[in-house]
């Protein structure tokens, strides 16, 4: 079995704005099980962020405890990352945040780490509308601890051993809906030209973007009867959109009144373009989306595209008015500003 | 595109570049893994087997396969895959006992070979175990050619070549050496049942109409008549100062040559610019190594000499113009020729093949240009049972080559004796077998190594200089071999891929270093090479295309830079991938 990757390199491979090739962006060979959809995620946010240009040194990867937890060790190898305990990915994900605002967030997580035993943490950071990228990587089973049932298996999906899950899953979008997020896509790790634009959007959105990405888990879950394997995402995939990730400076030529495409102005200044395929609904609409992902239930459809955008929330530390300057580059001149100052603040509260 | 059909073994033997580049085609990922595996006398053999002068071509050898290296494209150097045979031939044991048996009893026909080089030689190594009775004519005292004539002993030490030519010679052969055959007719009157005619192109070129060429003969030498003096030690001394013109390796053996026989100032003179010079570049450089500059854009004007006592030459200095069509033409700058003293001219300026010998009514077509018309694939002349071979066939080329239509000729004579149709070529033996071990296990080192080329480590420039026979290259060390060795990229182990395995997760494609791996809708050739994840561009290099999968895409392999790191296969869930070893040996005489 190989450990290394080989240094080479394609001769003619792309270079982005920052002149590096997605070298820079990849990380250490996977120790997942061969075919692993989780895998195809590491992938598709490697391209993501070579495509962006980010530079890897701004980027703070976050995860907890599962096989998707440890994919960040398989890409960006070059950013800081932090592996939590399990379910408490969204904690030092604040706490990181609000000491330095300059960084770009981005949390991976399962199914398992989210929606049980990180269940509360998941509803938290969503509703404080913290500045990252969440993706969970879902696979609808514990698949680190081999296999079993998590919160995501869908009612009556079969498991590898036969058994059928008679609780109902946790549909993790329209709860990300429902608490607040600012940014919601659903994808499969089987889909990159949808997956791809769709994180990169996610990381330029200013505030909280959740995507879950259902990931095949090859070893425990890719059976007959599993609601989670290749074959039913592909069969049961009905996309409400394709997106194309336009960013700053590439002009919009083409003009559309054709209601059917749309361009959404990002915070930073990027755009998507969104191609509707399903002209009823509205990512801007809570209520529209709420409606499809019920109707898609019933219809045993899995809804993949983009679902909700709010582009004029407030981020966290805006909200609450933390410092823009990052903690660690704080001075003692700044942080004990002297006694003229403190007997400011004291005349102010007499 | 078409789905791939792994059944045409012109498929993967195309993938493996070096194999493929090599006129014998040699299997070389195969010999080189013998070799990181230390087993030398093994990976000798397969050389042997295939190019009949592992230890000659160690050291001489054009090695049309190193530019055709994969590992040139994607770092700067190819694997050193010459000296890799020369640490073959250097450290194996005896061959004896691997060694064809000789039929005692021959099966009744006889064959004259007329030239004991590499063509002639490879000819009787491919049907001396078939038990013909081989008669082999040379004007020189020992089998060998232009490997003896003009190889200097500083690039191929004789006990070298000896071995090699002697395991041949050795196979019953009937030796009629010291013989110049001056008719053919006499030849084929004898009674023959073919002959194979491998006289190489023995005539230096020369410059019978320059001004002053007659006028100091003495001091005047061709290039390959020289060198011939020398290695048969008829000439063991030159002057101080030599020129030596042209700029093609003989011209580097001359001036090497020189350097070791007394000349202190030795000059290379070349017409065209220095980036254009027909030497290989290695060639160049150890003449550089040796303080011999080589001056280019100088064209020979005249010989200026006095009281029959050579001067020095006159040169016309010119610079290179090319045409919208990127056709050369040599233009004088129009400064004043540069005069330029020596002692000794050597004229190295090409070859010419020479064919008085051959009687005009004996039904051997010549061409315009006075070459014999001789079939590329069969080597048949427009006689029947007369076959051409080496230089003497398609003009100069090197020893490589000369084995290459050996063997090609050999097939042919021995279809002929038993009277089938030569044009009816035997195919290739091909092989294609799992390396799966385990699961991630493989029966090669899969592993890329990152090491630089390693260069070969040279005799001390004092030492080499002084004595003629003092070979320059030292040749690997085995640590150094097993290093180099590890350089390979194993290009005879193929990707081959299953289409009802896949279920389509991506996995190989994601893990792919050179991102090869593709699954796209299929198009025309063209327009599948401009859309993949990296644009094919090499168009020598094929796609490999499956058929349609489940999704209605295609999975399209680019082979250009393909690592055969094996690591599509190791993240392949289902198998879908195997990295199979190919073998491709081409048909000898008799198989
Ligand atoms: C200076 C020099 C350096 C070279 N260096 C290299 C090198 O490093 N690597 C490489 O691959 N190639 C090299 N070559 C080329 C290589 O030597 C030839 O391409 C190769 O030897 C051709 O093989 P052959 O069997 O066709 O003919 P040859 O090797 O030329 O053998 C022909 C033989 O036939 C004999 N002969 C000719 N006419 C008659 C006749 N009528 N009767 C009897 N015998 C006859 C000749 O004397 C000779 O012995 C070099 C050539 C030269 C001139
Ligand atoms: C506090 C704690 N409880 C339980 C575990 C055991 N455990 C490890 S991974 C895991 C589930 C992971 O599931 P998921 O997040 O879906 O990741 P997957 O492996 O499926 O990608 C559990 C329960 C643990 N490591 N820590
Ligand atoms: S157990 Fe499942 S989730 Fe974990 S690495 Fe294997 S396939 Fe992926
Ligand atoms: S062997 Fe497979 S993974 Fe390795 S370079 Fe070739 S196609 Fe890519
Ligand atoms: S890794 Fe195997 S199963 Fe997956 S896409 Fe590649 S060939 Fe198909
Ligand atoms: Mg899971």
């Amino acid at each position: 079995m190989s450990y290394i990757k080989p240094k080479f390199e394609h001769p003619r491979a792309p270079k982005n704005e920052l002149g590096f090739t997605r070298k820079e962006y990849e990380g250490s060979l996977s120790t997942l099980c061969a075919g692993c959809g989780h895998d195809s995620i590491s992938a598709a946010i490697t391209d993501a962020c070579f495509e962006l240009a980010i530079e890897p040194h701004k980027v703070a990867k976050l995860s907890g405890i599962g096989c998707s937890s440890k994919t960040p060790a398989y890409f960006l190898n070059n950013s800081h990352g932090f592996n939590s305990v399990h379910g408490r990915m969204p904690s030092v994900a604040t706490g990181a945040n609000l000491a330095n605002r300059d960084m770009v967030y981005l949390g991976v997580s399962g199914d398992g780490d989210s929606a049980s035993i990180g269940f509360g943490q998941f509803a938290h950071v969503i509703r404080r509308n913290l500045n990252m990228t969440y993706i969970v990587m879902n696979n609808g089973c514990y698949g680190l601890t081999k296999g079993q049932d998590s919160a995501t298996a869908d009612h009556g999906s079969k498991s590898k051993s036969g058994h059928v899950n008679n609780f109902e899953g946790i549909d993790l979008c329209a709860i990300a809906i429902e608490l607040g997020a600012t940014y919601v896509a659903q994808s499969f790790s089987g889909d990159k030209n949808q997956l791809i634009p769709l994180i990169k959007a996610a990381l330029s959105h200013s505030g909280f973007s959740f995507i879950n990405v259902i990931s095949p888990c090859v070893t425990f879950n890719n059976n007959l009867g599993s609601t989670k394997s290749y074959d039913y995402v592909r069969e049961h995939n009905e996309a409400l959109s394709t997106l194309d990730f336009v960013p700053v400076k590439e002009e919009i030529v083409t003009k559309y009144d054709d209601i059917e495409v749309k361009f959404v102005e990002m915070h930073d200044g990027t755009y998507i373009k969104l191609n509707k395929l399903h002209p009823e609904w509205n990512p801007e609409d809570k209520l529209s989306i709420i409606n499809a992902l019920q109707v898609a239930r019933q219809k045993d459809e899995i809804l993949t595209g983009l679902l909700y955008l709010d582009n004029n929330s407030i981020e966290l530390n805006d909200l609450i008015g933390t410092v823009k300057t990052p903690l660690n580059t704080l001075t003692e001149k700044e942080l004990c500003p002297g006694s003229v100052v403190l007997d400011g603040i004291n005349a102010s509260l007499r | 595109m078409k789905p791939t059909n792994y059944k045409d073994p012109e498929y993967f033997h195309k993938v493996v570049d070096c194999q493929y580049a090599c006129p014998a085609h040699t299997p070389v990922p195969h010999y080189i893994r013998l070799i990181a595996a230390g087993k030398y006398t093994e990976a000798y053999m397969v050389n042997w087997e295939s190019n009949v002068f592992p230890g000659i071509l160690g050291r001489t050898c054009d090695r049309p396969c190193e530019p055709a290296c994969r590992r040139g494209r994607i770092e700067e150097e190819p694997v050193a895959i010459c000296r890799l045979k020369r640490v073959a031939s250097d450290f194996k044991d005896d061959i004896q006992q691997y060694l064809p048996e000789i039929p005692k009893t021959k099966n009744g026909k006889k064959i004259a070979i007329i030239g004991a080089g590499p063509a002639g030689l490879t000819v009787a190594r491919d049907l001396a175990p078939l038990g013909y009775e081989l008669h082999i004519y040379d004007d020189q005292g020992k089998g060998g050619g232009m490997m003896r004539s003009q190889i200097p002993s500083f690039r191929l030490p004789d006990s070298v070549l000896d071995q090699e030519v002697n395991v041949i010679l050795d196979m019953d052969v009937i030796k009629h050496f010291n013989q110049y055959v001056t008719s053919l007719k006499s030849i084929v009157d004898e009674a023959y049942d073919a002959v194979f005619v491998a006289t190489g192109a023995p005539k230096g070129k020369d410059l019978p109409n320059l001004p002053g060429r007659w006028d100091a003969k003495e001091n005047i030498h061709i290039g390959i008549q020289w060198l011939a003096n020398v290695a048969f030690e008829h000439t063991n001394k030159i002057g101080k100062r030599v020129l030596v013109l042209g700029g093609g390796n003989t011209a580097m053996d001359c001036c090497r040559t020189s350097r070791r026989l007394g000349g202190e100032e030795v000059k290379v003179l070349v017409r065209s610019p220095f980036k254009e010079m027909k030497a290989s570049p290695w060639e160049k450089e150890d003449a550089m190594h040796e303080d011999i500059p080589i001056l280019e854009n100088h064209v020979p004007k005249s010989f200026i000499s006095e009281n029959g006592k050579l001067k020095g030459m006159f040169f016309e200095k010119v610079k290179a113009e090319y045409d919208e069509k990127g056709k050369r033409k040599l233009v004088p700058t129009g400064e004043p020729d540069v005069f330029i003293e020596a002692d000794d001219v050597i004229i190295a300026i090409g070859q010419e093949n020479r064919f008085e010998w051959i009687e005009k009514d004996l039904g051997v077509e010549f061409d315009e240009w006075d070459m014999p018309v001789v079939n590329e694939t069969t080597f048949a002349s427009t006689r029947e049972g007369v076959f051409f071979g080496g230089d003497a066939a398609l003009g100069p080329k090197n020893v490589i080559t000369a084995v290459a239509q050996g063997h090609q000729a050999a097939i042919s004579i021995d279809l002929y004796c038993h009277s089938k149709d030569i044009n009816e070529r035997p195919g290739p033996g091909v092989t294609l077998i799992s390396t799966k071990m385990g699961i991630h296990e493989w029966s090669y080192d899969n592993g890329v190594s990152n090491d630089i080329r390693f260069v070969v480590p040279q005799a001390d420039k004092k030492i080499t200089l002084a004595d003629r026979k003092k070979e320059v290259e030292l040749g690997f060390d085995l640590k150094t071999a097993f290093k180099e060795a590890e350089r390979c990229l194993n290009c005879d182990v193929q990707t081959v891929f299953t289409e009802d395995k896949c279920i389509e997760c991506d996995a190989c494609m994601d893990v792919c270093p050179t991102q090869c791996i593709n699954f796209t809708e299929n198009e025309d050739e063209q327009d599948l090479r401009a859309k993949l994840l990296i644009p094919a561009m090499n168009q020598d290099q094929d796609l490999l295309v499956s058929d349609v999968l489940k999704t209605g895409k295609v999975m399209v392999k680019d082979e250009d830079v393909c690592l055969h790191c094996g690591l599509c296969a190791e993240r392949c869930p289902t198998a879908a991938w195997d990295m199979q070893k190919f073998m491709y040996n081409t048909a000898k005489a008799g198989c």
